[in-house]
């Protein structure tokens, strides 16, 4: 459990290992502040996305040999589970919905949330076990969120060759950080072996 | 915002001038993955192209029966479809390509480029524009996966068209699995760090390029890149709240 969880924070992390997420990766990172907002409405989707989707791949999908289905339902779900917890938060918890609102549309057609749906399903986790990845995950998505805000602050004003500015140096700027996640491949398994 | 333009317009603009990775900045996540050879590319190309023709086909031809509230879930759904059905025919005939892509197959559902041509042009335009648009869309994101993966793949793994093969199986050919051109390359290119690196590179040059024609160099502001931004209030978090359309960034 606890080496599934290191494993998609560090080693395999979404963002930086994996490719998923990096819409809103580079999109939001801008900023400290709502790169945090970000992460925490990402985590939050997650958790609540793996919830749902599980039991109704396990019960209703596989159940009827319909895995192939699996796409269609997965992101109708995501979708309208976003829509949910939107206009729950809106009315209920309206501090929350001040706090993440805005990001939630955003999260909609994040492929970091249906990636991890997908691959739960692909690894045969169980519940609980899809749980600790999705949370992970997201985790894993709010560090390198955070560890990218702070590297593109610095970034700002910098003197850079004019066709290299903007979005190319942000790009570059990502590969490094992306290299220092590297350094941690194979620490999980050497620590569980 | 391209009523009068031909269709064969409709169809260069996506090659070079509004290349939906390079000048547009959409499906940044599909185009770092499966960049790591040209055979993947090429497979990832033709697979997402279907998909772009075909919902903008459906989607320009419902565009008066969908009411504009619920576009997004009908737009997705329409494309899920789609990919469902790509999938299922890439497993059954293509089944190398369905283990090399793995979980980035299915996740062409959420590529911003089929979303965002959905919302940008599809659901405003006739259906021929549309096919024109979604074929050009296609072949410049194929285009640009595969100048992207023949840097990486050169780079990083010595090889070129490595595994083509089971691609052209499919046309009965099996005889060209690639070239091996040399020993010992730079595995870090394959790996994440490399897709940054040339990624962050290959648009530096396409922006020198664009500067040199005098167009405005492609750039990232907020929620640009994402093609919710228009339908969605968080777009204007970042600033701007336009949608993801390359002439309004110009402005």
């Amino acid at each position: 459990m606890i080496a599934i969880f290191l494993t998609v924070v560090l080693t395999e992390n979404y963002v930086l290992c994996q490719f998923l997420g990096i819409c809103p990766f580079l999109g939001v990172s801008k900023k400290l502040n709502t790169a945090v907002g970000m992460s925490v409405a990402v985590i939050f989707v997650m958790a609540l996305a793996t919830a749902a989707t599980y039991p109704i791949n396990k019960y209703l999908l596989v159940k009827n040999g319909l895995e192939y289905l699996q796409t269609i339902v997965f992101i109708l779900v995501i979708a309208a589970l976003v829509q949910f917890v939107e206009i729950v938060l809106k009315k209920f918890i309206p501090s929350l919905y001040q706090a993440l609102g805005i990001y939630l549309p955003l999260i909609t057609t994040n492929c970091a949330v249906l990636g991890v749906v997908l691959l739960n399903v692909e690894s045969g986790y169980n519940f609980a076990q899809s749980m600790v990845n999705s949370v992970g995950a997201g985790v894993g998505f709010m560090i390198a969120m955070i560890m990218f805000a702070g590297v593109r602050e610095r970034l700002e004003g910098n003197d850079i060759p004019k066709s290299l500015q903007g979005f190319p140096s942000t790009l570059i700027a990502a590969s490094l950080v992306s290299l220092s996640f590297q350094g941690f491949s194979g620490i999980v398994e050497n620590i569980f072996a | 915002m391209a009523e009068k333009k031909s269709l064969g317009k409709e169809f260069s603009k996506g090659l070079i001038s509004e290349n939906p990775v390079l000048r547009l900045v959409l499906g940044t996540c599909p185009t770092l993955a499966v960049s790591v050879s040209v055979t993947n590319a090429i497979g990832m190309g033709i697979a997402a192209t279907i998909v772009l023709i075909c919902s903008n086909v459906v989607i320009s031809a419902l565009r008066k029966v969908i009411p504009s509230k619920i576009r997004i879930p009908a737009y997705i759904v329409v494309i899920a479809s789609f990919v469902t059905i790509v999938q299922m025919l890439v497993k059954a005939f293509v089944p190398a390509l369905n283990d090399a892509l793995g979980v980035y197959l299915p996740l062409i559902v959420v590529n911003c480029i089929i979303l965002g041509r959905a919302e940008a042009f599809a659901g405003k335009n006739p259906v021929a524009a549309s096919f024109f648009d979604g074929l050009g869309m296609g072949i410049g994101f194929t285009f640009a996966l595969i100048v992207m993966a023949t840097v990486r793949e050169i780079i990083g793994s010595g090889t070129f068209l490595e595994g083509i093969d089971s691609l052209t199986a499919l046309f009965g050919v099996t005889s060209f699995t690639g070239f091996t051109l040399f020993e010992n390359p730079i595995g870090v290119i394959v790996m994440a760090p490399g897709g940054f690196l040339v990624f962050g590179l290959v648009m530096a040059l396409a922006n020198k390029i664009a500067e040199g024609r005098g167009k405005p160099k492609a750039e990232l502001k907020g929620c640009d890149a994402c093609p919710m931004a228009s339908a969605c209030g968080a777009a204007c978090v970042g600033g701007s709240c336009e949608s993801s359309e390359k002439e309004e960034q110009a402005v």
